[in-house]
């Protein structure tokens, strides 16, 4: 396909004895789900375009534990924070960005106590960060004027607080922003977290995230923002229930500022 | 002989506030049987939760129209509860309202608590009406029929006779005070009874005292009757929000918590230094159990939860799983830990200490169905308008599950094999994990 983009591991760098400005943390969805991985590398372009000294962990990362610790099995969940732990430590990780709001959350609130403290930030939460230190130029290109409603992830809005960040990543899009009559801290589930996301679910009468898609729809917008590779698949597997994939994408914030300037 | 009212009064004072004394001792008893849990840090944070959440109401006027109901009637119950005190003077002492020597003070006193008596019975025939004649979904689910019911209804009920007799007490304390009975101090402004006054007009004192005095009694003992039903009721949370607030979460709601004894034998795990033949150290025992199955494995906080559940749904019409038609509601979740609790406190009671009735709250009660239904995505915690965390236990559950009885989904055992073995939830190779740059 296209020429292999330069991603530095922590282990290069440590070689040439130089620390990265921040360690970016792909998880698991971002390194082998399809649809994940288009956004892992936008977020890449994002930062090889802002100039930013990042590294990955590459082979040395491994799943935070969240869906385990959701699951109920603190055992595993805890064996993988600390493992993984272990190799920030040996790294001596200062800073973290994410654009998984699961990892970002496990990595955030629940390992600081297994001994792991970082700053953790969310990818929308560091390129708001990049906007305003003018490293990161975000202008509205081909989504000007475009309706688009943001889909609030779980575990960065009502989990950590952050319901501002893509919202104003967004605007600097120049899109229609329009909210969902659920949104913010009383936003609807994609029905993935707590481990759904590898499980059938239980009975009922419909699946959560036709329910949320279905608000979605309701706000006729041409693009459907998330900032979860987790939400993206469940709403895009929702799209395409409603067989609207025709007519609405579901694109990460980060797809879509990458795309905006077709980098 | 004149003294008889003032015995009877005290007689009823020590019974209606003794009864309530004891249960409210049952209920601390109960709480207790849950597990210790510190929650001694971030005091600054928890009274001001405790000034916003519980005594500014904030989080109820998320949805406008109940929480403007709602406030109506919690400031009319605090204000008009001043009057209270002046019943219970007179009421000992046969006075007859005693702070009328307040004089202008006293008649905006009284009127105060007049327009504040008719906005709380308007706002309770409002919520009655959401009830029983708009039917609003949360109030119809499952869990409600029956008990939980009828126990909002003759809440509702209560009130409105209280209020009523209330202006009933001071129309026909007014029409007194206008023919110059004796014993009846000119004093109070009555901007509502006085429209009670005309119904009442003709009657002769005889019959007006009976009156008044019959429904100063009735408030009075109706009140002392309500204080003593909130322990069998939802209605508990008018005491017991304000303690709830004070304990709720006060970390991200993302942040869960990390079992420590876990954390223990993970280290030793870990530890290359660690001798595995090695004898456990002294006072290291190990844990009894992995997360919960009945009410005596949650924490304190956890069971106070239960008992500050007024079953408003909230949180259940915010549950994306109990929204697609799922099992899952977490206000039966906190229903039903109620509900073991109580089973178990009166086990111990009749026993003296628990005794194994072949129950519990898994199963018995909540059912895994349940349990497996939840997303973790904290809408019913956010939707508490006292702070109550029903995926806490829902999580604890799912520990004992998981961790007892390895009893999770096959899909999810499958998930968390994969992770062990492959450090992701599929079954990729770990090697391959930064494939994706070359793709």
């Amino acid at each position: 396909m296209s020429e292999p983009i330069k991603v530095p591991t922590m282990a290069e760098y440590m070689a040439q004895g130089k620390q990265p400005e921040v360690l970016f943390w792909v998880g698991c969805a971002g390194s082998f789900d399809d649809r994940a991985k288009k956004i892992t590398k936008a977020f890449v372009k994002l930062l090889h375009n802002a100039k930013v000294d990042f590294a990955v962990l590459g082979t040395e990362e491994s799943c935070t534990g969240d869906p385990a610790k959701r699951a109920g099995n603190e055992f595993l969940f805890q064996m993988q924070a600390m493992g993984n732990i272990e190799v920030l430590n040996a790294y001596e990780v200062k800073k973290i960005v994410t654009a998984c709001p699961h990892c970002f959350n496990t990595i955030k609130n629940e390992y600081p106590e297994l001994g792991g403290s970082y700053e953790v930030i969310h990818h929308t939460q560091f390129l708001k960060d990049l906007l305003v230190e003018g490293r990161l130029r975000v202008e509205g290109g081909k989504f000007k004027g475009k309706r688009i409603t943001f889909h609030d992830p779980c575990y960065l809005g009502r989990a950590n607080g952050e319901y501002e960040a893509p919202r104003e990543l967004l605007e600097k899009l120049e899109v229609e922003l329009v909210e969902m009559r659920r949104c913010k801290s009383r936003g609807l589930c994609c029905g993935a977290g707590g481990a759904q996301m590898f499980k059938e679910a239980e009975p009922g009468d419909k699946e959560v995230n036709i329910e949320r898609t279905e608000e979605a729809i309701e706000t006729q917008p041409d693009i459907i923002a998330a900032g979860c590779p987790f939400c993206n698949t469940m709403l895009t597997d929702g799209v395409k229930g409603k067989e609207k994939e025709g007519d609405i994408q579901v694109l990460d914030v980060a797809e879509m500022i990458a795309n905006a300037e077709d980098l | 002989m004149q003294y008889i009212p003032n015995i009877l009064f005290l007689i009823a004072l020590i019974a209606g506030i003794g009864y309530f004394t004891k249960n409210i001792r049952k209920l601390i008893r109960n709480i207790k049987l849950g597990q210790e849990v510190d929650a001694s840090n971030h005091k600054a944070e928890r009274w001001s939760n405790v000034v916003r959440i519980a005594l500014g109401q904030s989080k109820m006027v998320v949805r406008p129209v109940a929480g403007l109901l709602h406030i109506i009637v919690y400031v009319g119950f605090i204000v008009i509860n001043i009057e209270v005190l002046e019943i219970i003077i007179d009421g000992l002492f046969g006075t007859h309202r005693i702070f009328s020597g307040m004089g202008v003070v006293y008649d905006y006193l009284i009127a105060t608590f007049e327009i504040l008596a008719l906005l709380v019975l308007v706002g309770v025939i409002f919520f009655w009406t959401r009830r029983n004649i708009q039917k609003i979904r949360r109030f119809w689910a499952r869990e409600m029929k029956g008990w939980p019911k009828n126990d909002a209804n003759y809440i509702l009920y209560f009130e409105m006779v209280l209020m009523v007799l209330f202006l009933t007490m001071n129309a026909a304390d007014l029409q007194l005070q206008r023919i110059g009975a004796d014993h009846y101090t000119q004093a109070g402004m009555f901007p509502v009874s006085q429209y009670i006054v005309p119904l009442l007009e003709g009657f002769s004192e005889s019959t007006l005292i009976l009156i008044e005095r019959t429904a100063w009694w009735l408030h009075i003992l109706g009140i002392l009757v309500f204080l003593n039903y909130l322990y069998f009721s939802k209605h508990l949370h008018i005491i017991l929000a304000f303690p709830n607030v004070y304990f709720g979460k006060v970390v991200p709601k993302g942040k869960f918590k990390n079992l420590e004894s876990v954390t223990n034998e993970v280290k030793l795990m870990m530890d290359p230094n660690a001798d595995p033949f090695a004898a456990p150290a002294e006072g290291t025992e190990a844990p009894a159990k992995f997360g919960a199955s009945d009410v005596m494995d949650l924490n304190q906080i956890q069971l106070l939860n239960a008992y500050t559940c007024t079953e408003c749904g909230r949180c259940t019409s915010e549950c994306p799983a109990n929204l697609t038609g799922k099992k899952l509601s977490p206000r039966k979740i906190m229903m039903d830990t109620r509900d073991r609790l109580e089973e178990v406190g009166k086990n111990i009671k009749a026993n003296g200490e628990f005794k194994p009735d072949g129950k519990q709250l898994l199963d018995d009660y909540i059912l895994r169905e349940e349990l497996w239904a939840c997303t973790t995505c904290n809408a019913c915690v956010e939707a508490c308008p006292v702070s109550i965390d029903p995926l806490s236990i829902i999580m604890d559950m799912r520990q004992y599950l998981v961790m007892e009885q390895s009893a999770a989904p096959q899909e999810l055992n499958v998930a968390m094999t994969n992770i062990e073995n492959n450090g992701a939830p599929w079954p990729y190779n770990q090697m391959d994990r930064l494939n994706w740059k070359n793709e």
